[in-house]
């Protein structure tokens, strides 16, 4: 397999100074946060990817393979430009989170999982996101919370986005 | 009602999270204290079990005693962990501490780890928690510039390194065992015990996980006293806890307040029942712990006894309030695909139960469900429960039973007529 293709170098140094968190002889500690790092720079995780963070940090591809299938927050395939993760968790059920995901869908035209046709968004259901007290919530991109929702904040906020506004 | 005694003090200032502010309330001075060795580690474990203090994650183990496990003198390294994955459905409170007083934060962990002999100590975030992640990033810096952490701390020669570190999406990972292997970079799968982390915990090194906190809190109990901090809570429940209030509550919100007080004194904090309706049912420590009917809860005190008098436990201080408009049918499917989705995979009882679970009570949610379904459910969960690796197991467990003890009739009704009691047709 062609391993030539390098990372962008500002992938690679964010990889290095990570590194320098955990003790020198275990680099496979870098791995949860060098797939985010690779993740926010080219969109999502190829096998490609996977393959040539093992090779970097000098570890087998199953150990980054294992990782990369474990933890929710990661890509294994192509999303839109905005990732919006409504909460289904009970707190947010509670206040009605399920009333909203379908107005989103119809909103989007689209269904859970998918993305909208213009590449610009892709609706996930997520697990409790600690933002009980402000639910119904969401997060977008993984970091970015927005909370007390409500269907208008919601179209709002699609609205915006699609008029390319920043979050 | 006296509340933001310990954790959240500095929640009313300016700034908040400035090295300043927190200098103002007595910031960093125990550390000091133990740094020029005014105060004996052993007189920071016996402080804090005077105090009372348990474990703020959930499982409530006294952390004086947790602390005590390790062998300070023991040659090698040593490792302390903060647990700051708060994931478990009903919780939001570490996150604030983490926002608003990251130093108290800082010197409890520098506290704890010198108490343990570990020099270096990971506080681990959850994925999400990117804003977070930076404030304490920021508090970090400023407590390294002021010389507090890092290498030869004010010349003393002692270490510590603090860093912080942060995940990528997965509820088990607050295990502690299952946090252990995440920062060994694996998948979060709990750890077989004994051996317990005290003996073989991060990189097979003995280690000690807490939770946020449970560690924020320790500065104010060495600063103020172990007796201040217990006579602020119960004789069996010291000090203070964080409730986060969610649900079918007027005013949602966070109460830094004493163990033992009524429930329907923190009720009214959170603005009381939304609508004005009844309060049906509340689940008192995270979606983990027991149901307990809306009218026992009404009677009982928040604190580890009261609690367990109303057959649940205080966990995480996630209240999670249901009014009488809530089908428990639906509610218990929602808690349940919560375990089903975060299932590690590990131990087949949980795997496949959770699956089984969510598959029976969606069936009856379909219309399609049978009287025989209900004793079902509460015969999958008694194969999960004490069957696994880790707790997990319970807190499946736990809510299928609590739910069908106290509301069976609308789990009966539902199979019998195919729709909600409480919704109607």
């Amino acid at each position: 397999m062609n391993n030539k293709r390098e990372f962008d170098s500002s992938v690679t140094k964010q990889i290095d100074a990570w590194k320098k968190k955990f003790p020198k002889e275990k680099p496979e500690s870098s791995i949860i946060m060098s797939l985010r790092f690779i993740q926010d720079h080219y969109g999502w995780l190829s096998d490609k990817h996977l393959d040539m963070l093992a090779d970097y940090l000098d570890l087998a591809p199953i150990r980054v393979y294992e990782v990369a299938s474990f933890y929710s927050m990661y890509h294994r395939k192509p999303v839109g430009k905005y990732v919006l993760g409504i909460c289904g968790s009970i707190s947010c059920m509670l206040r009605g989170s399920e009333p909203l995901l379908h107005h989103l869908e119809t909103k989007l035209d689209i269904k859970l999982g998918d993305t909208t046709k213009d590449g610009l968004f892709t609706l996930k259901e997520v697990e409790c996101l600690a933002s009980c007290t402000k639910a119904p919530a969401m997060v977008v991109n993984g970091t970015q919370y927005v909370e007390d929702l409500t269907p208008e904040s919601l179209d709002k906020l699609v609205d915006n986005l699609r008029q390319g506004e920043q979050l | 009602m006296k509340q933001n005694l310990v954790c959240y003090r500095t929640f009313e200032e300016k700034s908040p999270s400035s090295f300043e502010t927190y200098k103002k309330f007595n910031g960093y001075t125990t550390w000091e204290k133990l740094l020029k060795g005014k105060m004996k580690p052993s007189e920071v474990i016996d402080a804090i079990k005077a105090a009372g203090l348990m474990g703020r994650g959930g499982a409530g183990f006294p952390t004086g005693l947790k602390m005590s496990f390790i062998n300070r003198d023991k040659e090698g390294q040593k490792y302390l962990v903060c647990n700051s994955d708060e994931s478990e459905p009903g919780t939001s409170k570490d996150r604030f501490i983490m926002q608003k007083n990251p130093h108290q934060l800082i010197e409890g962990m520098a506290i704890a780890a010198y108490t343990m002999g570990a020099t270096v100590g990971y506080n681990y975030m959850r994925g999400e928690f990117m804003k977070e992640f930076e404030s304490c990033e920021k508090a970090l810096k400023e407590a390294k510039k002021a010389g507090l952490i890092g290498k030869n701390i004010l010349g003393t020669g002692i270490n510590f390194e603090l860093i912080n570190i942060i995940g990528a999406g997965a509820y088990i990972v607050g295990e502690e065992t299952a946090m252990l292997e995440s920062i060994e970079g694996k998948r979060a799968m709990p750890r077989f015990k004994p051996p317990f982390p005290a003996n073989y915990g991060l990189y097979g090194k003995p280690t000690t996980v807490n939770n946020t906190e449970s560690l924020a809190s320790i500065p104010v109990i060495l600063d103020k006293g172990a007796e201040w901090f217990k006579k602020l809570g119960t004789e069996k429940s010291g000090g203070t806890k964080i409730f986060s209030v969610s649900g079918h509550v007027a005013k949602p919100g966070v109460f830094e307040i004493p163990m033992g007080t009524p429930f329907k004194d923190l009720l009214e904090l959170a603005g009381g029942m939304l609508d004005n309706r009844g309060c049906k049912a509340v689940i008192p420590g995270g979606s983990s712990m027991k149901i307990v009917p809306g009218k026992t809860m009404l009677k009982a005190e928040m604190s580890y006894e009261g609690m367990q008098s109303v057959g649940s436990a205080i966990g995480s201080g996630g209240v999670i309030v249901m009014d009488d408009r809530t089908c428990m049918v639906e509610a218990l499917a929602c808690v349940i695909k919560f375990y089903e989705d975060e299932s590690c995979g590990q131990c087949t009882p949980c795997r496949e139960g959770t699956n089984w679970l969510h598959q029976n009570l969606r069936d009856i949610i379909a219309g399609k469900g049978k009287i025989k379904d209900v004793d079902l459910l509460v015969e999958i969960a008694g194969k999960i429960e004490g069957k696994t690796i880790c707790a997990f197991g319970e807190a499946v467990a736990w809510p299928v039973q609590s739910f069908i003890e106290h509301f069976r009739d609308e789990f009966e009704f539902y199979c019998k007529n195919g729709y909600s009691k409480v919704k109607g047709k």
